[in-house]
Parts: structure tokens; C-alpha cells; sequence
């Protein structure tokens, strides 16, 4: 196993994830029409409702518009981490997956190529969708882009991780609908991505810890603050940390000594 | 030996699925994995291509045990499964290519062995077609170029001939066959039926997790034929 090899995986692995979305424009399409519909049709509505303070990184009045662009940024990461995790349920059965898995290639850098296809892709949704949001004259400081970069890969390895770990212990298909009701629409609501964790605690102390708790609220509080050209510690460590223990389990489940596929039997 | 399994047990929760299934393949012979469905099969192959880690028991390919040297004994493996694993809007040689990246294979040496793995199941023609147009026994031939692609010393297939007409199963038979013959490839091929092995084919025999029977064919069987031999043994119709 030499490093030219797992180079020659890595750049395998991402071109075929690449190759396969090319082919899937709808998923694509489907990707940018959900946060635009909230960005343009719910943020319109709710601003009149919603009034926000100063808080960092902000140093003025923003609209809600644009306090929900990370949050935003932060939902395309988590509904492709979650497809991704879907297509490894679908590759497994389809067959594929036994393909990569008995490829003479540790099993955790298999894993991390993946990750890491899934991970450009959902990147460059997310730049899209900020390229369209700046054409609705919801704009960021210009650094703001560059600088949220590694913001965007961090948070979109983390929430990869946990589509990852996910896949290894959803045995079928059909439970995926699961995954939805009872992963994405919580981490969703409850973080920081539509309202303040300061909004929060006025109605509720209880919910206000749980999404302060929550890894998908730091994800998009590390984006946030990336994309003003600023940078918060605690959420870049919360967000590590969720990264390394959604790794471990994944590559903990798709161990063939324990791992779904002797459970899938 | 190519590929050596030895003692190897295996149960599903408290249901026993192989119980002390030993057989060696000798380097350049083609031996099937026979037995009638729920025998254990499946089970072997999972086992011998690491999808599933062994309990008790070992496994070798070309000398390297797959629980300490997996991806030495991995490298040396071929392997065609029984559902498809090829990516249908891809074409025959991007499909290729990605296995190919896969065992750290690159620029134009892959070219090469594409061309010529190609070549050898007829396929070289239908290199740039994607493999939703191909009818299933061009997949199948697809994905046995794909498993040769490497150089394995062992081809492992898992009922390739499933879902095939007559006709394409005796072709592919017979080009496997050809193969090692030609060139010393050592296949292990499991199945339920029962003429796709020949007589000179190593044979062994799987019920119930236990091995019935391991030899030449034509010595196993001897005047009987094989079906009458098959259902003698196992008590089911082959």
C-alpha cells in the first residue's frame, strides 16, 4: 500500500461520485430548491415577525434573510450528508458497496473517500446557492466567501460522517423515511440555523440547551462566522469532535468483525 | 494450493450456516462450489472475500491468510458477485477504469489490460457503450474483464450465471473454462446447477454447511450421472 495508491483511490472515488451526480441534475436541482425556497419565500414572510438583535458576528442590523444564509449554507451539508448516507444504503444493496469494500484498500480510507466526494459536491451546491442569493442582493463581505471555505469542509466532512455512521446501521432502504423524521427535521429546527439560540431561550431554557448541544448548530455557527470573516473556537472544537465520534462509529460499523454486514444477514 | 479454507465455521445469531468446511484448489484448476440453495455457499463467499470476518476458521489466497494480510490476499482475489456491482450509466471502460483505481492501477498501463482483458472475453468492441445498453450476458462477461483486470491469481464468481438465458451460460462456461486453461487462473465458481461443471472440474460438494464430497467430477460421479449424483448425495432434485 503505497501513498500513490490511495492518491489513485481518493481522485477514483470522488470522479465516480462527480460522474454520478452529473448524471443526477434533478437531485441537484431538488438540492438548491429547498433553501431557496426558504431564503426567498419563508425568510420574506417571517421577517416582519422576527426582530433580531446585534450579536456576532454581526456589527449591525441584518435582515432575517440574511441571518438564515448560514443556516442555509448549513442545510444543503445536511441533506447531502444524508444523501450520500442513502446512496451507501442503495450502493450496499445494489451491490456496489461489496465492490469498494473488497477493493485490497483500508476500509477507513475507503470510507474517507467517499466522505470526501460527497463533501465536494455538496460544496459546490453550496457556492451556488450563495451565487443566486447574491443575485437577490443578499450579500456577504467579499472575503466572506474564501474564508468560509474551510468552514464548509469541516462542517460538511461532520455531517458526512454522520450519514456515514447512519448507513452502516440502517439495514434497508425503507427505513431511511426514519433518518428523515427523526435526524434531519431535529437537527435542523433545533440549532441556531432559523432563529438565534438567544430567541430560543426566551420560550425555553430546556430547548434552548438541547440546541445548544445540538453539532449541526455549531456547523453553522463555524460557517456563520467564517462567512463574516471571523472565527469561533467553540464551534470549530464541538464541530471536530462530533466529526470524530460519527468517524469512529462508522468505521466501527462497517467493520466486518461486528458490522452491518453480517446483520444485514 | 491457491486458495486454501480450513476448518472454517460460521452461524447467523444461533443458527449454524457452515460447520468445519475445509477444501484446498490446486493453482490453474477450476473448482465449483456445488449445492443446492440455503447449502452454504454464499456463506463461503462471503467469508473468502471479506465481507464477513471469520469466526473460526481460515482462509488463504496464494499463500496470504486474509485475516493477517488482508489486503495482500484481496490483491490476489477476482471477484464477480452474484447481483451486478457495475455502474450502469458508466460505460464498459469507465467502469473499468474505476476498478482499475480501485487496486492502484493507473495511466497507461490500465489502457493496456483494459484492451486486453477485454480481448479475452470478446468484449473489446464494446468498450465505450455504457452498460445500461448491454444485455445481461455482456455484463456478466463486463464484470468478469473487470475481476481479471488486476492480474488475481484466484477468480472468486458467486452464480454468475444467474438470470441468463441457455445459451450466454453455457458461452460463459466454457470461456471460463478457457481461461484456466489458458492462463493458470484458478476459479472457484459456486452454483446450483449442475452441468456447468465438467468433468476434469474439482467438485465440492456443500449441504447443510458441511462438505459431502471433494474431488475430480468425473471420479465423484462415476457411472452415475451428475444430477443422479447430486440428488443421491444431498436428497435434492439437481
Amino acid at each position: 500500500m503505497t501513498l500513490h495508491h490511495l492518491w489513485i483511490v481518493l481522485r477514483a472515488v470522488v470522479m465516480r461520485e462527480a460522474l454520478r451526480f452529473v448524471h443526477q441534475r434533478e437531485r441537484f436541482l431538488a438540492a438548491l430548491v429547498r433553501p431557496l425556497v426558504w431564503l426567498l419565500v419563508f425568510a420574506a414572510g417571517f421577517r416582519a415577525a422576527l426582530g433580531l438583535s446585534i450579536t456576532p458576528p454581526y456589527q449591525t442590523y441584518i435582515t432575517y434573510e440574511t441571518y438564515i444564509v448560514p443556516g442555509l449554507c448549513g442545510m444543503i451539508l445536511l441533506f447531502n450528508g444524508m444523501q450520500s448516507s442513502l446512496s451507501l444504503v442503495y450502493d450496499r444493496e445494489m451491490g456496489s458497496m461489496r465492490l469498494l469494500l473488497t477493493a485490497p484498500v483500508p476500509r477507513w480510507w475507503l470510507l474517507f473517500c467517499k466522505l470526501m466526494g460527497s463533501t465536494i459536491i455538496s460544496i459546490f451546491q453550496v457556492y451556488t446557492f450563495l451565487f443566486i442569493a447574491w443575485l437577490f442582493d443578499i450579500t456577504l463581505p467579499g472575503w466572506g466567501y474564501l474564508t468560509a471555505l474551510p468552514a464548509l469542509v469541516l462542517a460538511g466532512l461532520m455531517l458526512g460522517t454522520l450519514g456515514l455512521a447512519l448507513s452502516s446501521f440502517i439495514k434497508q432502504l425503507e427505513n431511511f423515511a426514519g433518518v428523515m423524521n427523526f435526524v434531519i427535521f431535529p437537527m435542523f429546527f433545533l440549532s441556531s440555523a432559523l432563529y438565534p439560540l438567544w430567541k430560543m431561550a426566551e420560550s425555553s431554557e430546556l430547548l434552548h440547551d438541547i440546541c445548544a448541544a445540538n453539532p449541526f448548530t455549531h456547523a453553522v455557527e463555524l460557517i456563520r462566522f467564517a462567512l463574516y470573516v471571523d472565527f469561533n473556537p467553540t464551534a470549530l472544537l464541538w464541530t471536530l469532535l462530533a466529526a470524530g465520534i460519527f468517524m469512529g462509529l462508522a468505521v466501527w460499523g462497517y467493520d466486518p468483525e461486528r458490522g452491518m454486514m453480517t446483520r444485514k444477514r | 494450493m491457491s486458495l486454501t479454507v480450513e476448518s472454517l465455521s460460521y452461524t447467523y445469531g444461533a443458527k449454524p450456516a457452515l460447520e468445519d468446511v475445509s477444501f484446498s484448489v490446486a493453482g490453474g484448476q477450476f473448482a465449483a462450489l456445488l449445492g443446492p440453495n440455503g447449502a452454504g455457499k454464499s456463506t463461503v463467499f462471503a467469508l473468502a472475500t471479506r465481507l464477513f470476518a471469520t469466526q473460526s476458521g481460515t482462509v488463504s489466497v496464494a499463500g496470504n491468510d486474509l485475516s493477517a494480510s488482508p489486503l495482500k490476499a484481496l490483491a490476489a482475489l477476482g471477484v464477480v458477485f452474484q447481483q451486478s456491482t457495475l455502474d450502469l450509466d458508466l460505460t464498459v471502460r469507465q467502469n473499468l477504469r474505476y476498478f482499475a483505481a480501485l487496486h492502484g492501477l493507473s495511466g497507461r498501463r490500465v489502457d493496456d489490460r483494459i484492451e486486453k482483458v477485454l480481448g479475452q472475453l470478446d468484449m473489446a468492441e464494446r468498450a465505450g457503450e455504457t452498460v445500461r445498453k448491454l444485455n445481461g450476458g455482456h455484463r456478466r462477461r463486463t464484470e468478469i474483464a473487470r475481476a481479471l483486470l488486476h492480474e488475481p491469481k484466484v477468480l472468486l464468481l458467486d452464480e454468475p450465471t444467474v438470470g441468463l438465458d441457455a445459451p450466454t451460460r453455457e458461452a460463459l462456461v466454457a470461456h471460463v473454462h478457457g481461461l484456466c486453461a489458458e492462463t493458470g487462473l484458478t476459479v472457484l465458481w459456486t452454483t446450483h446447477l449442475t452441468d456447468e461443471v465438467w468433468d476434469a472440474d474439482q467438485v465440492i460438494l456443500l449441504h447443510r454447511g458441511r462438505v459431502l464430497a471433494d474431488g475430480p467430477c468425473g471420479a465423484l460421479r462415476g457411472d452415475a450421472t451428475l444430477p443422479a449424483y447430486f440428488a443421491e448425495m444431498t436428497g435434492v432434485d439437481a
